[in-house]
This record gives structure tokens, sequence and C-alpha cells, in this order.
């Protein structure tokens, strides 16, 4: 299992590689671009999926000294984390559709702020303040625009591929949720519980990553 | 069940208790220290703090601080490729110039006057 990590280690470091080449190039626009996510969406995020491998690392723990029951209670927790996890993603992800930021050929990073009627979701004052961002990050970048799509295909792909973790760690817990009910796992054999655990674990260390990489760009301004 | 093969460690709740508390208050320090101008090193600040996370991930919910050598050397080789690859390339890119000797981005050092978007 620790050698199908280390695969996946060098999978989503490639990306985070091209994530980091174009922030540098493109710095203005990525700050930008993280300035219009939410924090309060992405922390609250970050905050289900940490208690969500405390909750795999119980049901491990609990298949270790052989207490049956709070396997599969600890199992269902994690997926139901998990699944309050994709509901927040869902509904960060139509707001970007709502407000242009999908790229492709109606992306448009001014489209709040010039149809504030549109984003009836965007407060005033946050309007304000990403008026003010924007036109600051235009003075030092003429082609904003295409550089915030940049931008915004990193996010959703960082954040796309590491949602297809999840939905397959979802899975794969129903697959141990079954086993648990059926009382398969003992201390004795454990193993899948173990390696669905390890899995869980890793796919939580990426969105560490992704959470400041996205999410906490520039946000002093 | 031989000690080699099968040498399992149970960590106790309690530690997985101070380990969630510990993530999630470094989760508020990464998001505080967000708001506060530290020029270059707030990228520095933020992965210092993910790489602590991660690390206590890794040690204590994935076991690795119990697991044999065998296991923590695979770990360790994927450390060293991503470092690998990450400090490689990124020395190339992050100490490019362009024809006049001007380091990229060019947007930092251009002296353009502000102008209405068209």
């Amino acid at each position: 299992m620790w050698i199908f990590l280390v695969t996946e280690v060098m999978f989503f470091g490639g990306i985070m590689l091209t994530y980091a080449t174009y922030r540098h190039f493109y710095f203005p626009a990525f700050a930008v671009g993280s300035n219009t996510l939410s924090l309060k969406l992405g922390g609250f995020n970050t905050v289900v999926l940490l208690a969500s491998s405390f909750t795999m690392a119980m049901a491990v723990w609990s298949s270790q000294v052989g207490k049956k029951t709070l396997i599969s209670i600890f199992l269902l927790l994690t997926i139901a984390l998990g699944f309050v996890f994709f509901g927040v993603k869902y509904v960060e992800y139509s707001q970007k559709f709502h407000h242009h930021l999908v790229p492709g050929k109606s992306f448009n990073v001014f489209f709040c702020v010039d149809n504030p009627a549109s984003c009836p979701d965007v407060e005033a004052k946050e309007l304000m303040e990403e008026s003010k961002l924007l036109d600051e990050a235009y003075v030092a970048d003429k082609d904003l625009n295409a550089h915030a799509q940049l931008y915004y295909s990193a996010y959703f792909g960082m954040t796309g591929l590491h949602a297809l973790h999840m939905v397959i760690g979802a899975g794969l817990l129903f697959w141990l949720l079954k086993g648990s009910l059926a009382g398969r796992f003992t201390p004795q054999w454990n193993t899948p519980v173990d390696i669905v655990g390890l899995y869980w674990h890793f796919v939580d260390i990426v969105w560490i990553y992704l959470f400041p990489l996205l999410y906490l760009i520039d946000r002093h301004k | 069940m031989s000690e080699q093969e099968h040498s399992e460690h149970i960590v106790s709740p309690g530690i997985y208790l101070a380990i969630i508390l510990t993530l999630l208050f470094l989760t508020g320090t990464t998001i505080s220290a967000a708001f506060v101008n530290l020029g270059r090193f707030n990228i520095v600040v933020a992965l210092v703090i993910a790489t602590l996370k991660a690390t206590l991930v890794v040690l204590f919910f994935m076991h690795a601080k119990y697991s044999p050598t065998r296991t923590k050397l695979i770990i360790l080789a994927g450390i060293f490729w991503l470092a690998l690859l990450l400090g490689m390339t990124l020395s190339d890119y992050i100490t490019r110039v362009d024809y006049r000797g001007v380091r990229f981005p060019i947007s930092q050092v251009s002296q353009q006057l502000p102008a209405q978007r068209g």
C-alpha cells in the first residue's frame, strides 16, 4: 500500500509542480483567483476532512482491539463526514459556475464586479474589495483574464482529482462497512481496514496542501 | 503471528485525540498567518505548517512511527524523489531571466500606468 501511495505522491507532486510554476509566472492573477474563493467554505471543509481522518483512525483502532460495533460506527461517521465534504464542494463548484469562473468560453474574472445583480450571494463589501484587487492586478497583468483562467484550471483540476480520490475512498468505506457489519474484521485480521485507512489519510494529506495553496494566496490585502 | 510480519503497535485513542486537536489548531494558525503580510514568506509559513500537519498524519494516523524500517524507507524514498522533482524544476523556473537580464515574472517589473480595462 505504501508503494502505491508513493506513486500517488508523485502523481499529485507533478500537478503541484505545474501549479507552482504558473503561480510564479502569473502571481497577480493567482492571488486574485484565490481571493474569490470562499475561505469559510474551504476552512469548514478542511475541518471536516481532518475530523474524518480522526474517525478513520478510530475505526482502525476499533478493529485492532476487536470492538466490532465501534468499527461500523466510526466507518459510518467517516462516510458521513466525507459526504459533508462533497456537499460543501458542490456548493462551491455551483457558485463558480454562476460567477462565470469556470475555465472556458464564458470565463470572465470581472463578471461579478461588472454584473453585481447576477451575483446576489456576494456581499457588496466583498465586491468592493474584489474590484480593488482586480484593478490592482490588472495594472500588473494585462492578460489577467487569461491568467486567472489558469488559476481556475489548476483549482478545478486539483480539487477535482482530490474529490475523485474521495469518491473512490467513500466506495471503499462502504465496502468496509459491509465487511464490518458481517463481523469480518478481528484483531487477528483487519488488513482491509488498515489499508483503506492509509488511503483515506493520504487523501487528507493532499487536502492539507491544497487548502493553503489554493485558498490562502495573498489574503492580507 | 511472527513479530517481524505483524508487529502491530496499537496507538491509543488519547494520542489520536491529541493529534486531531493539534491539526485543528494548526489549521487555525495557517489561516491567521495568511492575513499577515509577510511578503514572500507567506508561502513559506503556509508550507511549513502544511508539512508539519502532514508529518503528524503520517507518523500517527498512518502509524509510520511504529512501522518497520522497510516501510519507513519507502516513505523516505517517496519524499526524496518528490523533493528532486520539485527542487530541480523550480530552481530552474524561479531563476529565469529574460533577454535584458530582468528576472521573471515581467509583470512585477513593468512600469505600466493604470489603465481602464476594456
